[in-house]
């Protein structure tokens, strides 16, 4: 394959966001129906934003063959895994992280 | 990996507790697209390969032709991981670049990845990174090729995000509670890359020669490059 060495990325740091990184946040304890991509197991954790990844057209709307529109913005989000898993076996700094769409955000006060 | 308590398919199979009606005796051939999973066949797999018998039957494709376009797909993406982490081991700016924006770094060594981003993380002797996808098997392709038989099976996926430690310990790879395990489960539109540490010993070496020690394995976590003994 050629390399294309004027390509640029196509990462929109999503200026109109609800949340910046080291933001506390809960995930939604929701169980709607349909394509959802924030895994059951996170639902209702707290955590903290880890980056911004952008602003992405919403895939519970691509799954049914809708356009995405308006897009969601993305972060990655860090979580204690003790917090995560009672009972975690491993040491209290261990982390695990994933991606979740604002709108299955909350902030957390203080 | 393999371990029968947690393994659905190999208990399924003793029982024979199969959720569907579906004639295993019809089967001349197991299908090789369901080797990889061990839980029962979802709804769409069950149409999927309903839908492969009948296009067989009615001679419209055969079950080669499937086989040789599988095939295909590992032709088509290549594993091009090694040359990009060998890289970034020898020029700092790169490795750099690549953290910034992993799928710009790509696109810069010539791999154009078809995933909007691409986050690489970084091991540290403080940090070790693996990647999983919990909901699916969403997977780097056009930087790693195909994901690997583990990387889809329910076991793994279902048990590195809350026991990693055991789970990398099966894989050989034994961490000390003072580096912290930092798993990303990779569950919406990024894709992941580990960049795993350099070993010592390997100064001076070309980048051919240092892409020689880095396996696919390594690009998601589950083990760490060494020095043949």
């Amino acid at each position: 394959m050629s390399a294309d060495f004027s390509f640029k990325s196509t990462y929109a740091p999503a200026p109109v966001r609800r949340y910046n990184v080291g933001d506390k946040v809960t995930v939604k304890r929701a169980f709607p129906p349909g394509h959802r991509r924030t895994p059951q197991y996170i639902r209702g954790k707290q955590g903290v934003i880890e980056r911004i990844c952008g602003a992405y057209p919403n895939p519970e709307e691509l799954a049914y063959g809708f356009d995405g529109k308006p897009e969601k913005v993305l972060y990655r989000v860090r979580f204690a895994q003790s917090h995560v898993w009672p009972g975690y076996a491993g040491p209290a700094n261990d982390v695990i992280e994933m991606e979740v769409y604002e709108h299955w955000l909350e902030p957390v006060k203080g | 990996m393999t371990n029968p308590t947690h393994d659905y398919y190999a208990r399924s199979h003793h029982d024979h507790d199969h959720a569907h009606d579906h004639d295993h005796d019809d089967h001349k051939v197991p299908n090789p697209a369901n080797e990889h999973d061990n839980g029962p066949p979802g709804e769409y797999e069950i149409m999927s390969r309903a839908m492969q018998e009948l296009l067989e039957q009615k001679g419209l494709i055969t079950a080669e032709q499937v086989a040789k376009r599988m095939e295909q797909f590992d032709e088509e993406f290549p594993y091009r991981g090694a040359q990009i982490v060998a890289r970034a081991w020898t020029d700092p700016a790169y490795k750099q670049r690549l953290l910034d924006d992993g799928r710009a770094a790509c696109a810069e060594a010539g791999v154009m990845l078809e995933a909007e981003r691409l986050i690489a993380v970084e091991n540290t002797p403080a940090v070790h990174n693996v990647i999983v996808c919990t909901l699916c098997s969403c997977y780097p392709r056009s930087l790693l090729g195909m994901p690997p038989t583990w990387y889809k099976s329910r076991n793994y996926r279902s048990r590195v995000v809350f026991e990693p430690r055991t789970v990398l310990r099966e894989f050989g790879t034994v961490l000390p509670d003072s580096v912290t395990v930092r798993v990303h489960d990779s569950n919406a539109d990024m894709r992941y890359l580990v960049v795993p540490m350099r070993p010592a010993g390997t100064d001076g070496w070309s980048i051919e020669r240092l892409a020689g020690l880095i396996s696919r394995d390594m690009l998601v976590g589950v083990t760490v490059p060494k020095l043949p003994a």
